[in-house]
């Protein structure tokens, strides 16, 4: 299997109240294509951060990331903002759906950056939804959903541009103990059938289980590996 | 990237009836700034229009040189006699202008009405005027015809009222139309009669005089100013009227854009905060929209848009309440110069409309591109957070 995420020294601060404050110290990385990668940690310890890095949102402070061969931290804004619509699918942990529209709607939100056409969009869109078993709600506004069904709706806006990559902060965090199996359960589908890379950030070590590989944080740095 | 923008305009503006309250702030504000600003433009545009259609092309207005107006203008009968006399003057009606105080019908408080005396040819030097109801006075009686903003605008001046002046009572005989214009607030009685109850002997204040051509004004205006028998001077109509108008005009136009400014201020803070806080409840939809790729530049102009749409509405909203309460609607104010109730309509132009509707367009501008800009500026990592 070949390489798809690679992160060498990174490293990312803020100023905070005139206080430089160092969130990464020093990250080095590297995922398969194919993995299904777990990070857990205590909260503060970067695991956002990090995630934020390698799915395009925010760029080190210094350091490389490759994702697909394609380094990350010296694109602009613009190019990443690309970058992220035609390789990354997210999964938050509160879903973030756009309340005023449907399912199938909130679905086909990343196809209106491709030149696909109203007709493809709509099929895409309805073959995500039956990846994830919602096809019958694709009418329902999220406010009419359950949260399991609205972060498989989300699930479903993540892989409808058919994206390697998928980051998931906390996917399961909102979620009861039987919920958030059948979604952790999706994502092992979606790594093992569709050939998925899933990093997933999790405090749950029952989710952390579903993953292939699973690494602690702590401090801004990776600690340990943790054995399967 | 057009098609971004349209895409997420439209959500924005679907998502407008889940944010009522607060979107409907923007509205009602706006509405409340267009339509004083609207109706303080129409009061001004009205009071011009009513002065300005009482002057007529070839009509001119003899009063005492160096007097503006009626009211302060005197000359005997004999002088006035060798003016109208002059070569290219066909009709000369000497007039007697004096104001009463009578009781406005809105208030009960007497305010200043006038009252002109004339001849026959008082009527005939305004060919405008038409008797719409009763008949004209009779020479030598103390008889009035009143015109018909005068007769909404002071008590009793209906048909067959008698009105009460320095001890003489007078009656109502009829009532006329001037077309709209400022005579419309006068009343009318006989010349003689009126110099004896008013006590001015053989003197009138001013002459009006129907010209053979327009353009023979200035040269006999010229030829008043030379003659030496005569302290009066020759003023076209138009000119004594605008002159009028424009004063009043202007005091109202300052008086309503200021008004218009500092409500407009307020209009923008309450348009700035609705759009804030749209934004700001929206801030992790708008941190996800940029997180699955799409620019900042279909957020930043949807929420101009959206701010537009709103301000639009409420400045339509304003312009439709002013337009229904106000256009047409009469009032009155003192006339400066002459100290008497000028009646006159509120006049809602289109083109007031429009400033007004301009006027709201800017304010939802304003109010849009702020908080645009600064949801497009926080960090999509920031913003994420929702905090
Ligand atoms: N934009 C920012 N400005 C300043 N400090 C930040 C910013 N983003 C994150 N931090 C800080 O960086 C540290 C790590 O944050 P991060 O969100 O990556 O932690 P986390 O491991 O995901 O924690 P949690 O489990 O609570 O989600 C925290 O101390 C946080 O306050
Ligand atoms: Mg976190």
């Amino acid at each position: 299997m070949s390489q798809l995420v690679s992160c060498r020294d990174v490293t990312k601060s803020y100023i905070r109240a005139k206080e430089q404050v160092d969130v990464l110290t020093g990250i080095n990385l590297d995922i398969e294509e194919g993995d299904f990668l777990a990070l857990m940690g205590p909260s503060g310890s970067g695991k956002t951060t990090l995630l934020n890095l390698i799915g395009g949102l925010d760029q080190p402070s210094s350091g490389s990331i490759e994702v697909g061969g394609v380094g990350l931290q010296d694109m602009s804004e613009r190019a990443l903002a690309k970058w992220r619509s035609e390789n990354v699918g997210f999964i938050f942990q509160f879903y973030n759906l756009l309340p005023v529209l449907n399912a199938q709607r909130n679905v086909e939100l990343p196809l209106l950056l491709t030149r696909l056409s109203r007709a493809q969009r709509q099929k895409n869109a309805q073959i995500a939804l039956e990846i994830v078993g919602l096809e019958d709600r694709a009418k329902h506004k999220p406010g009419e959903l359950s949260g399991g069904q609205q972060q498989r709706v989300a699930i479903a806006r993540a892989l409808v541009a058919d994206p390697k990559l998928l980051v998931c902060d906390e996917p399961t965090g909102d979620l009861d103990r039987e919920t958030a199996d059948e979604i952790l359960n999706l994502l092992e589908v979606l790594n093992r059938d569709h050939g998925k890379t899933i990093i997933m950030v999790t405090h749950d070590p029952k989710a952390a289980a579903h993953a292939q590989t699973t690494w602690q944080m702590d401090k801004g740095k990776l600690v340990a590996e943790v054995p399967a | 990237m057009f098609s971004q923008i349209v895409e997420i305009t439209l959500m924005n503006l679907r998502n407008i009836p889940s944010r009522l309250g607060s979107s409907s702030v923007i509205v009602v504000g706006i509405a409340g700034v267009v339509a004083v600003l609207v109706g303080l433009l129409s009061m001004a545009v009205g009071f011009s229009r009513a002065l300005e259609t009482t002057s007529l092309e070839n009509r001119a207005l003899l009063l005492r040189d160096g007097s503006n107006s009626e009211l302060s203008s005197g000359m005997d009968v004999a002088a006035a006699n060798i003016v109208s006399r002059l070569e290219g003057i066909e009709v000369a009606s000497p007039e007697l202008y004096v104001i009463a105080d009578i009781p406005k019908r809105a208030t009960g408080t007497p305010a200043n009405m006038v009252i002109r005396g004339m001849r026959s040819a008082g009527l005939e030097v305004r060919p405008e005027a038409e008797i719409v109801n009763g008949r004209l006075f009779e020479t030598g009686k103390n008889e009035l015809i009143a015109g018909v903003k005068a007769v909404a605008e002071f008590e009793g001046l209906e048909l067959g009222s008698e009105v009460q002046f320095r001890a003489s009572t007078w009656t109502v005989v009829g009532h006329f139309e001037t077309g709209g214009s400022a005579y419309e607030s006068e009343v009318w009685g006989d010349l003689a009669v009126a110099q004896a109850v008013f006590r001015r002997g053989g003197s009138i204040s001013s002459m009006r005089l129907l010209l053979a051509d327009p353009a023979l004004l200035e040269p006999l205006a010229e030829q008043i100013q030379q003659d030496p028998r005569l302290d009066l001077a020759l003023k076209s109509e138009e000119e004594f009227y605008s002159g009028q108008a424009e004063d009043r005009a202007a005091l109202i136009n300052t008086f309503g854009y200021s008004v218009g400014v500092i409500m407009a201020i307020g209009a923008v803070f309450a348009a700035l905060n609705t759009m804030y806080s749209a934004v700001s409840t929206r801030t992790v939809e708008i941190a996800t929209l940029r997180a699955l790729g799409f620019s900042s530049m279909p957020v930043v102009v949807s929420v101009i848009i959206e701010s537009l749409a709103l301000a639009l509405l409420g400045g339509l909203l304003g312009a439709a309440v002013v337009y229904l309460l106000f256009d047409g609607y009469t009032a009155s104010t003192l006339n400066n110069a002459s100290f008497s109730q000028v009646a006159f309509d509120f006049a809602v132009t289109p083109e007031l409309l429009r400033i007004g509707v301009t006027w709201a367009l800017g304010l939802g501008l304003v109010g849009g591109l702020f908080p645009a800009v600064r949801a497009a500026r926080l960090p999509i990592t920031v913003a994420l957070r929702g905090e």
